[in-house]
């Protein structure tokens, strides 16, 4: 197949970004998009041209590293996929892509497909834990976890940091991404004891970072390529109610 | 050299505690004083970490992707191994123990194994602890499944996303000390040389990858958690990032790499499409559990799967070893299925694929309890290939997993460098020739939580540590070494891509170093990696700078030292004139093509010493002695 692709390629984070129109001629329908990628980025080479920067890693749709805008969608057309595990089968001979980094004011670009995640390693900081220093565990089976909720648990850790949430949102909320680590962890009882400041001190850090506000557009979940639900930001702000009610769980200064 | 392992003798059972009471301590006032720096956050250096800075250290943490979340470790899927027996099925830490001496075919260190097995139990605790949703059974027990290479249910999982949440528990515990300012951590950053003063590993040199800066930090202790190096065969299971760079200089520094070819190759991969490929998917071995492995009976039997009667098939696992059947050893399975595609039975387009197939467990549980527990990995197949794996077999095929070898460690995971530290995959320690699976998650995290954080303290302890500054000479002799191989690698300005050569290594490696192995096809492989390697340092093409980021500067430097380490993984093939494990020569072979080992003459961990690119490195034996586990031919008939 022939792919037309219009890729935004900005020098760093100082610089101003454009719009470039490549031709990728030889698009294989079994390549991932990624692997479409390299091939123009081989050819771009051989003309001395530099390639396109873009994270990735374990290209098996795991490790949240990659994830772009395909015109202006997150991760591009299919549901419940990252960029990494999107097939070009997915795709018609003689399409027009448009591709682009996540657009955020808390991830601010690097260069071309390139952003800066860091603010999701400071809300993680801030209170996505458990407090529970190495040796002092009793044993595993000690208290038992109903399989419901560590299957519900498990729903909402299976999120990969990706980002895709805050970027196709339009007001570049993080809260699909806090709301699952905060059901991940107040669902079991291991992490019960500091839902009040988990909450309490995760939505102080994104405010901090400048992340918006959420308003039920629900955009993120409809990107979301581990398919985490809405729930898990209704169940934040029923926690977060909890604890300001109550006046528990007041934030580190 | 003499290498001395450091192990203790006496009863295995209280080797470990024994030895634990022998260490000094350091009083939590004095840790305060000390700084260790450690690279890598997958689950061997995220946990390490963490523990280390909860009890008390300076630590500064670097990895090289954007998040210390992202570290390869992150992919993994089946499951992590404990001896906790919770399921009365007769496990215990002696036949965790003994399984895994067994399954890396008696070239491991039975004290480390030992140790291995012990520190399981703990590991389970710890991560519950901290909030990883292990699979649970209607009661709200913990549940287990069974993993090739041994015959009770000892894996735990997490769906088929157990690494991820493992990772997850220990990045989690690294953020929260990230957040109390007790570790420093450097994500985007590439170690790319080893300070060395004194004869003592003090700290590393690195290169920012978003401003391309090389700056030199110091410490008192230095750990590599920084991986395998399974992407020297270019197509592997591995993460596209991960790479040898850091272990290959701190080699160069004087740390010896041991039986650098005890590689694993994993049964059940999505087979390669095309030229354009970029890496391997792995099909979790937890399959292996419900899906039987077979091929047509007939050579170049063309027929679609479903049209072949049972009668044409041949489930060669279960017939050849009808007592593990299907879940033999990750090396026994991909080495059958090789075999049987070299007889022109293999299926597919390429003929380089077997099936594996889900139809009976499907009818024995119904589709939902096989959704129930392989779900994500059937999507993840049916996305890749396009193929629904509920209405036909998978199509698989060994690929590049895991690489057993690594730097050589003593019984405390240092070096032989001293100061100098290896943990999880990046050190030779646990598995010998042949990994078992959900055996590399437990290992990772032993290492990172339990074993080196009480052998670490022994070392400041007794070590009198002069302070260091950037002034030293040694610091500005690596960064200018760093410097020099950067400009070498922009100043070469060829005609070939790294990836080009990249890809031709690979395929070098993959034929001659791979599944198996001869002298002829080694000695030939030796020499067009050599000339390869001349010819890369000639003719790589990397644009750009190296200020700011350049992803195929970053690479490049990788590559240059696959190079390297493929030599050497050909030279350490060539000279274990005998089949183990994962290393198969064709020379050495039962009569029923089984690995056949030698005990007598090769009964030893082969750690290899630096002496210049190009010159033979020299090789330093540690003789293994098996004590409780007697070596036998491995059989799983
Ligand atoms: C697809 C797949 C599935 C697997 N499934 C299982 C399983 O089910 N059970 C099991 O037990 N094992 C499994 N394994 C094996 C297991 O995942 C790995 O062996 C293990 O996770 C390695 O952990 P690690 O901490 O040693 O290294 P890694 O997780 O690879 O981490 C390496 C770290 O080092 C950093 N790093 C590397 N080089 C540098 C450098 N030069 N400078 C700075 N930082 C650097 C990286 O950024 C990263 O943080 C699987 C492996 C794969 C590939
Ligand atoms: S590269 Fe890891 S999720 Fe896409």
């Amino acid at each position: 197949m022939r792919i037309t692709l219009h890729i935004w390629r900005q020098e760093n984070a100082a610089a101003k970004g454009r719009m470039v129109r490549y031709e990728v001629p030889n698009v294989n329908e079994h390549m991932s998009f990624l692997e479409m990628l390299d091939v123009l980025n081989e050819e771009l080479i051989a003309k001395g041209e530099e390639p396109v920067a873009f994270d990735h890693d374990c290209r098996e749709g795991i490790c949240g590293m990659c994830g772009a805008m395909v015109n202006g969608v997150a991760h591009g057309p299919l549901a419940a996929t990252t960029l990494c595990q999107l097939h070009m089968r997915h795709f018609k001979d003689g399409d027009t892509l448009y591709i682009e980094p996540w657009r955020a004011r808390a991830f601010p670009v690097v260069k071309d497909l390139v952003v800066d995640r860091s603010a999701f390693d400071r809300l993680i900081a801030a209170g996505g834990f458990i407090g529970v220093s190495t040796g002092s565990a009793p044993d595993g089976n000690a208290v038992l976890v109903p399989k419901e909720k560590a299957d519900l648990a498990m729903d909402a850790a299976a999120c990969i940091g990706c980002g895709a949430c805050v970027a196709m949102c339009p007001n570049a909320s993080a809260s699909l991404f806090m709301g699952a680590k905060i059901a991940h962890l107040g669902l079991l009882p291991q992490g019960d004891a500091e839902r009040d400041q988990r909450v309490v001190a995760m939505v102080a850090q994104a405010n901090a970072e400048l992340f918006g506000s959420c308003t039920n557009m629900a955009e993120c979940e409809a990107v979301c390529p581990k398919g985490i639900k809405i729930e898990v930001i209704a169940r934040m702000n029923r926690d977060f109610l909890g604890a300001k009610w109550s006046g528990r769980g007041t934030a580190k200064e | 050299m003499q290498l001395d392992s450091k192990c203790p003798q006496g009863p295995i059972e209280t080797r470990w505690d024994r030895h634990q009471f022998s260490l000094k301590l350091v009083n939590p006032a004095n840790k305060r004083k000390h700084t260790i720096i450690m690279v890598g956050t997958g689950l061997a250096g995220g946990s390490a970490a963490a523990t280390l800075a909860e009890l008390g250290y300076n630590v500064k943490c670097f990895c090289f992707q954007d998040s210390p979340r992202r570290a390869h470790s992150i992919a993994a899927q089946g499951g992590i191994n404990a001896a906790k027996n919770y399921h009365n099925d007769g496990d215990s830490v002696y036949r965790l123990f003994y399984d895994t001496v067994k399954g890396g075919d008696f070239r491991a260190r039975e004290s480390n194994v030992y140790r291995l097995a012990q520190i399981s139990l703990n590991i389970i605790d710890q991560c519950v602890a901290q909030g990883v949703p292990f699979a649970r059974e209607y009661s709200g027990y913990l549940d287990n499944r069974s993993f090739g290479g041994a015959q009770v249910s000892r894996t735990f999982y997490a769906r088929g996303q157990t690494g991820q949440q493992l990772l997850l528990g220990a990045y989690q515990a690294l953020e929260r000390q990230i957040g109390t300012g007790q570790v420093a951590m450097f994500p985007r950053t590439e170690m790319l040389d080893l300070i060395v003063i004194d004869g003592r590993a003090r700290g590393i040199v690195t290169r920012n990858l978003i401003t391309g800066e090389v700056a030199s930090h110091l410490a008192d202790t230095v750990v590599l958690g920084t991986g395998g190096y399974g992407n020297v065969y270019y197509l592997s299971t591995n993460a596209k990032g991960s790479n040898a760079t850091a272990i290959w200089r701190a080699y160069k520094r004087g740390a010896l790499f041991a039986n650098p070819c005890f590689t694993q190759i994993h049964p059940t991969c999505i087979p390669v499409s095309g030229e354009y490929q970029s890496k391997l998917t792995l099909m979790s071995e937890s399959l292996r559990n419900d899906g039987r492995v077979w091929v047509p009976l007939k050579k170049g039997d063309t027929r679609p799967p479903s049209q072949i009667p049972e009668a044409e098939r041949d489930y060669y696992l279960e017939r050849r070893y009808p007592s593990f059947g299907n879940l033999v050893p990750r090396d026994v399975a991909s080495r059958n299925s090789k075999v049987v595609c070299d007889e022109g039975r293999g299926v597919g387009e390429t003929g380089l694929a077997v099936y594996l197939d889900f139809r009976d467990a499907i009818q024995r549980l119904g589709r939902h309890v096989i959704e129930e527990r392989y779900g994500n990995l059937f999507e993840m197949y049916e996305r890749i290939t396009g193929e629904d794996p509920y209405q036909g077999p998978m199509r698989i095929y060994p690929a590049i997993h895991y690489t057993m070898g690594g730097l050589w460690v003593d019984y405390n995971l240092m070096t032989t460098i001293p100061g100098l530290y290896a943990i999880g995959e990046a050190n030779f320690s646990d598995h010998g020739a042949n990994r078992l699976g959900a055996s590399a998650l437990m290992q990772g995290l032993a290492d990172g939580y339990f074993v080196l954080p009480n052998t670490i303290n022994d070392y400041i302890a007794s070590t009198k540590l002069e302070k260091v500054d950037g002034s030293h000479g040694a610091v500005a002799e690596a960064e200018a070494s760093v410097q020099a191989t950067t400009r070498r690698l922009l100043e070469a300005k060829g005609t070939r891509s790294v990836d080009s050569f990249h890809r031709e290594l690979g395929k070098l490696m993959w034929e001659h170093c791979g599944m198996s192995r001869t002298a002829e096809g080694l000695k030939l492989a030796l020499g067009s990696i050599g000339e390869l390697r001349e010819q890369y340092w000639r003719e790589v093409k990397v644009l750009g700078t190296d200020e700011g980021l350049n992803q195929s500067l970053e690479k490049a430097g990788r590559v240059a030292d696959f190079f390297e380490l493929a030599e050497l993984m050909c030279l350490d093939a060539l000279e274990r004139n005998e089949s183990c494990g994962g290393h198969f020569r064709e020379e050495y072979q039962t009569p029923e093509g089984e690995a056949a080992r030698d005990d007598e003459h090769f009964s030893y961990a082969a750690a290899w010493g630096f002496r210049g690119v190009g010159n033979a490195p020299e090789l330093h034996k540690e003789d293994l002695t098996f004590e409780y586990v007697h070596p036998t031919q491995r059989s799983y008939k």
